[in-house]
């Protein structure tokens, strides 16, 4: 899809440099090409090294592929970055409200706000956290908010990741591999810190700790070793300073969660779990699952437990109940929404069904429960036969379907074979909340490597940036 | 700490020992074969060598005749063969990969880029470089993650456990290659000089030549040979010296399970430690070796059930 106007991060109007990119503009103009591939050589080899990867597990072992990483910062001023910070706090909390009020009193279902079926009727829906306490009322401890930016001061939230995002670790590790690569540009900027995030997380988790238990254990549950995002798994246990744990390692006895240790059984009191709902317990959910516990969420029902995410919070981040978010905000905190959604067009109503279906060249239709780019018409590029079909497709089936405009991703200058050039990037700040909402400024910054390309999934060929906040 | 990270950590060290120790008596056989000797002397040595890692029926079933150049293509390559080289580096590689997260980045790293080198390995790159240097690498990489991990990790439970497989292993390989050497050494009839050579190859093979001038300050003989590698408690590689680890070791991490093992595997160390070498050789050498390592077996099933795998819940 080729998109010909979009935002420029670094320069504005008649190719002006934006201030903020002023000496960064300045650093790129001095380094030659050849400097710059060096610099990107150098910090794949170290990425390989430190077996930051992502797994592709085949025929042999230790096969693994590497996430582009461009050296080339993406950087959001201190005034953007305020905005975006209330933007994503009220967002979060309101999602959180929302999960709480559907497990206990449903009131905004009762008044009306969005269609019981949508939300009852939602293959994310779990009818074993009905009138569950969780500690703080807190369902998302780890919220992933996928943003973009459209035009100056123009953001849109593309995705709430409520289940178990992933993505922190190559935050933290871009970051780092800045600073060593190109130490003198954290001089003459200032870029506020990240690698604090283990230690927000950590007090996140240790807050929502249940009840009595002053020196809270803490794990961090794995599929495995297998599992692609294994390495931010071990990552993230490693500088927490707690235990990386399989299904394996736990067992429940009388409602307590215990790891086998080589001293014998250790209660654990909360698992931050990177492991679907499904796979949890199968004594409740899949029966087929090895990677659960067997009794474990009758132990979190009794609340001796936490885990984070919790189950049953996949509720939210659903594409079906994403447009009715800026209505959460309204109804559970009396404010206006910060952070825009992208307009969204629910084919099962009627009304908006006819608007889509006269307007499907100018937009994108999307399955409501697909993932992953399938099931999707881009109405701009596709050939008339396509729409036809998939117009046959909508029609026969409205409900399974929602429309959104096609949106111009911003872009920032990219390392890329022709040279430097815009790619188009999104941003992955990462919200914890427990007692207290937190998060550290920035968050992962995805860019689609491809000229033109608005698809910044890694699976896709897409890359990441260190992604900076300066402060004022 | 985790049973299951004890188990990968302990699995890992023993993994690493055991390509070490391979590829030591695979250059110490390969350089016998150089020697002026017959067919059949070639050939015997290589069956001793199968016959140290119990592997002379599946090398014959997979190979066929014992040559040379296919035994130690078996050693290294085979991936049916669960001590090969290849396998081991690879073993070591996965366990350290499930435990990442309690191992420093340099013991990762160290280990990851192990296996990544011998994963590019093939039989004709090996052909080109030469089989003798790439023992000599298996060695070096194998001291060097030992000495990462003595010089980077912290030296709680998690290092005892590496510390338990590395001795345990290396314990269970000394007594192998001195069992087999011994038997075919002593029962030959060579000369002086063949002699020589071979009881040196096989201090070579552990490393223990310049040990033993030093010790004994003396001709290379027999029953000093057995009693440097068994008891002598200074020589990293003796049976007496590993089991003094293994026991100390064990002592620190030991939890309400682990009392019958503990008293085992005090029980093995005292004997060597007050052990005398007439006393070792009047009961036969092998039967000893051999008693010797079914108590290093039975050690390693009880840790296990201990420690690393408890089967029940509490």
């Amino acid at each position: 899809m080729a998109i010909t106007e979009f935002f420029d991060e670094m320069q504005g109007d008649g190719g002006l440099v934006r201030p903020h990119y002023a000496d960064v503009s300045r650093w790129l103009d001095g380094m030659s090409s050849e400097r710059m591939a060096r610099k990107r050589a150098e910090a794949n080899a170290l990425f390989h090294r430190f077996g930051i990867t992502f797994a592709v597990y085949g025929e042999d072992s230790g096969t693994e592929r590497l996430i582009p990483f461009d050296i080339i910062p993406r950087i959001i001023t201190a005034e953007e970055w305020r905005i975006l910070e209330a933007g994503l706090r009220q967002r979060v909390m309101a999602l959180n409200a929302f999960i709480r009020d559907i497990y206990h009193e449903r009131s905004i279902l009762k008044d009306g706000r969005i269609p019981e079926q949508d939300v009852l009727g939602n293959a994310q829906y779990r009818k074993e956290m009905v009138g569950v306490q969780v500690v703080h009322d807190v369902y998302a401890h780890i919220a992933g908010v996928d943003i973009v930016r459209a035009g100056e001061g123009e953001f849109y939230v593309l995705e709430d990741n409520l289940r178990v995002p992933s993505g922190v670790s190559y935050m933290l590790e871009d970051r780092r591999m800045m600073m060593r690569l190109f130490p003198e540009l954290f001089a003459s900027n200032r870029v506020a810190p990240v690698d604090h995030y283990p230690n927000l997380l950590l007090e996140t988790m240790r807050s929502v700790a249940p009840a009595g238990q002053d020196n809270p254990t803490v794990v961090v549950m794995t599929p495995g070793a297998y599992n692609s995002a294994y390495f931010e798994h071990a990552f993230l246990a490693q500088q927490m300073g707690v235990e990386l744990v399989e299904g394996q390692d736990l067992f429940v006895r009388d409602e307590t969660v215990y790891m086998r240790t080589t001293q014998g059984p250790k209660r654990v009191d909360v698992i931050y779990r990177r492991i679907d709902d499904d796979f949890l317990d199968p004594l409740v959910f899949r029966k087929d699952s090895m990677l659960g516990v067997p009794g474990l969420l009758q132990a979190y029902r009794a609340g001796k437990v936490t885990l984070a995410n919790a189950v049953g919070g996949g509720l939210a981040d659903d594409k079906s109940i994403y447009p009715y978010v800026p209505e959460m905000v309204r109804f559970y905190l009396g404010e206006e929404p910060i952070l825009n959604n992208v307009p969204t067009y629910r084919c099962s109503d009627p009304k908006q069904l006819s608007h889509v279906l006269a307007n499907l060249p100018e937009l994108v239709v999307k399955e409501v429960h697909g993932a992953g780019g399938y099931g999707m018409l881009v109405g701009p590029t596709a050939s008339k036969e396509e729409i036809e079909k998939f117009r046959a497709r909508v029609k026969e089936n409205p409900d399974k379907y929602i429309a959104q405009p096609t949106l111009s991703l911003s872009a920032c200058p990219t390392f890329v074979e022709s040279g430097v050039a815009p790619r188009h990037i999104d941003l992955r700040p990462f919200v914890l909340s427990g007692k207290e909402v937190c998060m550290v400024p920035g968050g992962l910054t995805r860019v689609a490597l491809r000229e033109g390309s608005l698809v910044v999934n890694s699976s896709q060929g897409g890359g990441t940036k260190d992604t900076w906040v300066l402060e004022a | 700490m985790l049973s299951r990270t004890a188990d990968h950590l302990f699995w890992m060290a023993r993994y690493m020992e055991r390509a070490e120790n391979t590829a030591r008596m695979l250059d110490v056989g390969y350089r016998m074969s150089l020697m002026p000797q017959t067919a059949t002397e070639v050939e015997q040595n290589w069956v001793g060598l199968l016959r140290i890692m119990s592997l002379e029926e599946q090398y014959r079933a997979t190979c066929g005749e014992v040559d040379g150049d296919k035994v130690i293509r078996f050693m290294i390559f085979d991936p049916e063969n669960p001590s090969s080289i290849r396998n081991c580096l690879r073993a070591a590689r996965e366990n350290a990969h499930a435990v990442r997260d309690t191992l420093t980045a340099e013991l990762w790293e160290t280990t990851n880029a192990t296996w990544i080198k011998v994963r590019g390995l093939t039989p004709e790159i090996l052909d080109d470089r030469g089989v003798g240097e790439f023992f000599e690498w298996v060695k070096y990489r194998s001291h060097l993650s030992r000495g990462v991990t003595i010089g980077t990790m912290l030296q709680d439970d998690s290092w005892r456990f590496i510390r338990l497989g590395t001795f345990l292993e290396r314990a269970d390989n000394t007594a192998r290659i001195l069992d087999v050497k011994y038997q075919v050494l002593v029962s030959e009839d060579g000369g002086e000089a063949a002699d020589y050579y071979r009881w040196s190859a096989l201090l070579h093979s552990v490393s223990a030549f310049e040990v033993y001038r030093k010790v004994y300050r003396d001709l290379i003989s027999p029953v000093r040979v057995a009693d440097l590698l068994i008891l002598n408690q200074d020589m990293p590689r003796s049976l007496a010296r590993c089991m003094r680890e293994v026991y100390a070791n064990l002592q620190v991490v030991a939890n309400d399970r682990s009392g019958e093992t503990m008293r085992r595997a005090g029980e093995l160390e005292a004997s060597l430690r007050f052990g005398r070498i007439d006393h070792l050789l009047d009961q036969g050498l092998h039967s000893f070796l051999d008693r010797f390592m079914d108590r290093i077996y039975d050690l390693g099933n009880r840790i296990s059930d201990d420690f690393l795998i408890p089967l029940r819940a509490s």
